[in-house]
Formats: C-alpha cells, sequence, structure tokens
C-alpha cells in the first residue's frame, strides 16, 4: 500500500534540489544579490515576528478550549493536512447536502451531480488521511463543521455554498501547489484539482448557465485562475469549522 | 494591452508581482505604498522583457522549463484557432453557446500572450491558423475524421471536449517538471484549472446543459471523466485522450482506481466509477503531441 509514495521520496526530495526544502529561498536571494543593511534588519524582523507567531500558535493545545486551533503542521505532511482539512470541510457539506430538504425535492441532474460530488470528497478526504498516515505523518484530528449559516433546505443556499466551497478549493490547491516540495505529493494534488474544478464550474452552470469562468476567479488579461494563499484560505474555511476545530497554517512553507 | 492593467491583474493572481519586479522588496515591503509606485515607475516599455525577467527570476529559464511551457504555448495556439475559427464559421454557433465559446477563446488567447510573455525570446513563433486543419485530414493528405466540425455544433463540441481534456492532462502532466520554478509551476497551476473548468462546460454543454441527464459517455458525458469515457466523444479517435499515456505506469488511463498505490475502490467501499471520477490523470507530452497531430497539417 502506498508504494508509490514511498519508492519516490528519495527521489523526489533530490530532484527538488536546493530550491525544494529551502523555506528561506528568498532571503537567500536578496542577502546573495547585495541588499542594503536596512533591508536585511527588516528581513530579521520578519523572522521574529514568525517565531512569536508559531511559538502561540503552539501554546494553545488543550482540549475543550474555544481559542484552541488545529495546527496542520509543517512541509508536506502539512500541505497535505491542509488539503485534508478542506475536504474534511467540503465531504461534511455534501453529506448534509444529501440529508437536506433541497437534495430531497431537486431536479434529477441535480441529485445526480450532489451525490456525485459527494462521493468525490469523501473519496478526497479519505484518501489524503490514509496517505499522510502511511507515509509517516500525522493527520490533523476529525475538524467539527459549523454549517449554521447555510439553509440546506434552500436551493440558492446550497448551491451558493458548494460554488463557495469549490472555487476555495480550486484557489488553495493551486496557491499550496507551489509550496510542496516531493513531485509525487504534487502530482497527486494536480489530479484532485482539476477535479474540483469541472465541480466549480458545474455548481456555477447550474445557478446560472454561462458562468463557469468569471472575473472574479480567473483574471481576463492573463487567462490564470486566481490563487489563495493558505492564511486566506484558512481564514475563509474557518468561518465554516466550530470554534476548538479553526485550522492554523502558521507553520507552512510560505514560498 | 495596457500594462498597468496587466500588471494589477496578475497581482490578482500573484500578490507578489511588484516583488518579482524588483529585487528590493525586503525594503519596499516595510514603505507601504511606496513599492507599487516605484516598481511600476521601474517598468522598462518592453513588456515582454518585464515578465521574463520576474518569471525567469532574472537569471532566466531553465531548458527543461522553457521546453514545458513552450509546449503548452503550442497547445494554446491549437485551442485559440479552433474557437477562433469555430466562431468565424457562418451560422456555427449563436446565443448562450457563442457567448460561452467566446469566454473560452478569451482565456486560450490570454493564456498564449501571458506564455509568450513569460518566454519571451524563446517563445515559439506563432503557427498561424493555416497549420491546422481541425477535420483532422492533415490539410488533405488523408480523409477527414471531423469533416463537418464547423458546420455542426455537436461535432464541433465534441471536438473541443477532446481538446479540453486533453489539455488538462497534458498541464498536469508538465507541472511536475516546473518545481525549480514556483512561480511558473504556479502560473501552470492557474492555467490548468482554467482548462478543466472549460473541460466542465463543454462536457455539460454536450449533455444538454446542467440538468440534462448523463447518458451515454461518449455522447452525454458527465462534466467529469467517468472510467475512460468509453473512449469519449468520437472512440475511434478520440479514445487516446482518456487512455494510458507512455509509460503507462506513470501516465495510467482516466479509467485508474488506484492511487499512490491504494485502490480506492477495495479500500473504501466505492464504486469504480466514482473512484475514476474523483481523479484526473496525467499525460506525456509524446502523447499528448500525438493526439495534437491529428490536427495540425
Amino acid at each position: 500500500m502506498f508504494e508509490l509514495f514511498k519508492e519516490s521520496s528519495a527521489a523526489a526530495v533530490a530532484e527538488a534540489g536546493p530550491n525544494g526544502p529551502l523555506k528561506r529561498r528568498s532571503f537567500l536571494r536578496f542577502t546573495g544579490a547585495g541588499v542594503v543593511l536596512t533591508g536585511l534588519m527588516l528581513a530579521g524582523c520578519d523572522d521574529n515576528q514568525l517565531d512569536k507567531e508559531l511559538s502561540e500558535a503552539a501554546s494553545s493545545d488543550s482540549k475543550n478550549d474555544n481559542n484552541r486551533v488545529v495546527n496542520v503542521g509543517s512541509g508536506d505532511f502539512g500541505i497535505l493536512n491542509f488539503a485534508y482539512a478542506l475536504e474534511q470541510l467540503e465531504a461534511a457539506f455534501y453529506a448534509q447536502v444529501l440529508k437536506g430538504g433541497y437534495y430531497a425535492s431537486a431536479s434529477e441532474a441535480e441529485k445526480l451531480v450532489f451525490k456525485d460530488i459527494e462521493a468525490h470528497e469523501r473519496i478526497h478526504r479519505d484518501f489524503l488521511k490514509a496517505g499522510i498516515a502511511a507515509n509517516g505523518g500525522t493527520p490533523i484530528e476529525d475538524l467539527e463543521p459549523d454549517f449554521s449559516s447555510i439553509n440546506f433546505g434552500s436551493r440558492s443556499s446550497v448551491l451558493g455554498a458548494a460554488k463557495a466551497f469549490e472555487d476555495l478549493g480550486v484557489a488553495a490547491y493551486n496557491g499550496a501547489g507551489p509550496l510542496i516540495s516531493n513531485p509525487v505529493y504534487l502530482g497527486l494534488a494536480g489530479k484532485i484539482v482539476s477535479v474540483e474544478a469541472r465541480h466549480a464550474a458545474l455548481i456555477r452552470d447550474l445557478i446560472q448557465f454561462g458562468t463557469f469562468v468569471t472575473p472574479d476567479v480567473v483574471s481576463q488579461s492573463t487567462g490564470l485562475e486566481m490563487s489563495l494563499r493558505p492564511s486566506q484560505v484558512a481564514s475563509m474555511a474557518n468561518k465554516y469549522l466550530k470554534p476548538g476545530s479553526k485550522i492554523n497554517v502558521s507553520k507552512l512553507p510560505r514560498e | 494591452m495596457n500594462i498597468l492593467n496587466l500588471i494589477s491583474e496578475i497581482e490578482r493572481v500573484d500578490p507578489e508581482v511588484y516583488e518579482r519586479l524588483d529585487q528590493r522588496r525586503q525594503m519596499f515591503r516595510h514603505f507601504a505604498g511606496f513599492g507599487k509606485k516605484l516598481a511600476v515607475a521601474a517598468v522598462p516599455l518592453a513588456l515582454g522583457g518585464v515578465l521574463q525577467k520576474a518569471y525567469g527570476q532574472s537569471s532566466g529559464l531553465s531548458e527543461q522549463i522553457k521546453f514545458v511551457l513552450n509546449f503548452a504555448l503550442k497547445l494554446e495556439y491549437l485551442e485559440y484557432y479552433f474557437y477562433q475559427m469555430g466562431l468565424d464559421a457562418p451560422g456555427l454557433l449563436s446565443g448562450q453557446l457563442r457567448d460561452s465559446v467566446t469566454i473560452i477563446r478569451n482565456d486560450e488567447r490570454n493564456h498564449v500572450n501571458f506564455l509568450r510573455s513569460v518566454l519571451g525570446s524563446a517563445a515559439i513563433p506563432d503557427p498561424g491558423a493555416g497549420a491546422f486543419d481541425f477535420t483532422g485530414a492533415k490539410g488533405g493528405a488523408r480523409a477527414p475524421l471531423f469533416p463537418d466540425v464547423f458546420t455542426n455544433a455537436g461535432t464541433f463540441f465534441a471536438v473541443a471536449q477532446a481538446l479540453e481534456d486533453t489539455g488538462v492532462r497534458a498541464y498536469k502532466g508538465g507541472a511536475p517538471l516546473l518545481i525549480s520554478n514556483n512561480t511558473v509551476l504556479e502560473a501552470a497551476l492557474n492555467i490548468h484549472s482554467v482548462e478543466a473548468r472549460h473541460a466542465s462546460h463543454i462536457r455539460t454543454v454536450r449533455r444538454g446543459g446542467p440538468q440534462g441527464i448523463p447518458g451515454p459517455l461518449t455522447s452525454k458525458p458527465k462534466s467529469w471523466i467517468s472510467g475512460d469515457d468509453n473512449g469519449g466523444p468520437a472512440p475511434m479517435y478520440t479514445a487516446p485522450v482518456y487512455g494510458p499515456g507512455m509509460p503507462a505506469e506513470a501516465y495510467p488511463s482516466e479509467a485508474n482506481v488506484t492511487q499512490a498505490g491504494v485502490n480506492l475502490v477495495s479500500v473504501f467501499g466505492v464504486s469504480t466509477a466514482e473512484a475514476s471520477e474523483a481523479f484526473d490523470e496525467p499525460l506525456d507530452p509524446n502523447t499528448v503531441l500525438a493526439i495534437a497531430g491529428n490536427f495540425i497539417k
């Protein structure tokens, strides 16, 4: 099980080379470029601030504490846990949709769509959890969603939330992809993100046909979809997570 | 093209574009507001040079990255000219379908321009519309595969689906080769997901719109690839779009249900269709070129 992960990891590290594991690449690049002294001092300030944030995040780790956060961790496993958190959220959302009033009276086509998407997200969730564990990482705990802002009896509420989750998922994978060091993990993320994009386009077409690509998600100058950084994704995802289950991404690679 | 608008658009995608444009980012970061103005004031007139510098990170792009980006550019030209010819074909597209194809054509044109900007002088020349024959007859060298591609909307969307699904697989195959340059990698991912959105929409059109019920996977597909879609819109010609690449171990067919050594069906108890749909598969450059070659004279 998971042989592909394991066999490839050594080669992956070698292939990633100097750009992969080195998190402060830009810092070094700028020192190499002969940046002025003030620049170096200011860069140092950023690192101190980061360390302070990290220690604060680590200190709030007691159970039954609403201020407690679930830190997804660092490195590639951190990225995979970040993805696992999002897939947990999506899978829980679609499971709830299938039990709700909207789904019960939805058109045959929409029932088929939501049934498929629920299965896909459940598979993504279970696969990521198993994959993280099988490769020596520790999957984060089961997150407790808070969908109180969604009316599962309302078609527009459900479709609007589905659009938000799918667009967020695509932007999150796109933004996190370059932070991954191991090309095998990057390839797996790529296999998932295009399925999320297919979901996003269809959900949007269900809301209004022809809105599969709009300027809020795809630049009209470059044709590139807009990424979100993990910190931006976390703050959006946390709106749908209960206190105590909110995720923290402060230890993830930044570049 | 307005350079300030373009930079501003890129900023939406890549918040650090100003930092890439000027290596003194650590200083700029602490002088909020000044950085952008200074960086824009410093932008040379040649847009291509600016983007090449920003995305090439001053040291130039590696040969591997140039290869992958030029390969992508070739596919984007193929797609762009396909949609442009469709829009130019009298009576082929009207109403909502015309609007959708226009959106997709614009995205492909933007992808062409973006990739050209990143590659700068290393970009392949524009092949021009005349390089392509979307009937698949290779300019008359063989019998056409899709003789009515620009007179029958059904055929047009069938070919469009094959091209978009190929594009998604091609970018997916190329992404890990870009891992040494995070900026270029992210841009490629940002194109990859747009191609997937296009593919989804075209598939939705082919089954009669979002309220259409999926039927035979070849003619009324889901918005995602299910199994190998029984070979796609025209199995005799499009099966390679959904089949395995070379080597098949690294580039399995879209029907694949084993990810990272885990058989999703047996381990998670899901159906074969669900397991295959949940993951798209990459394709290698040679297989992609063989597919694209059907439309190149």
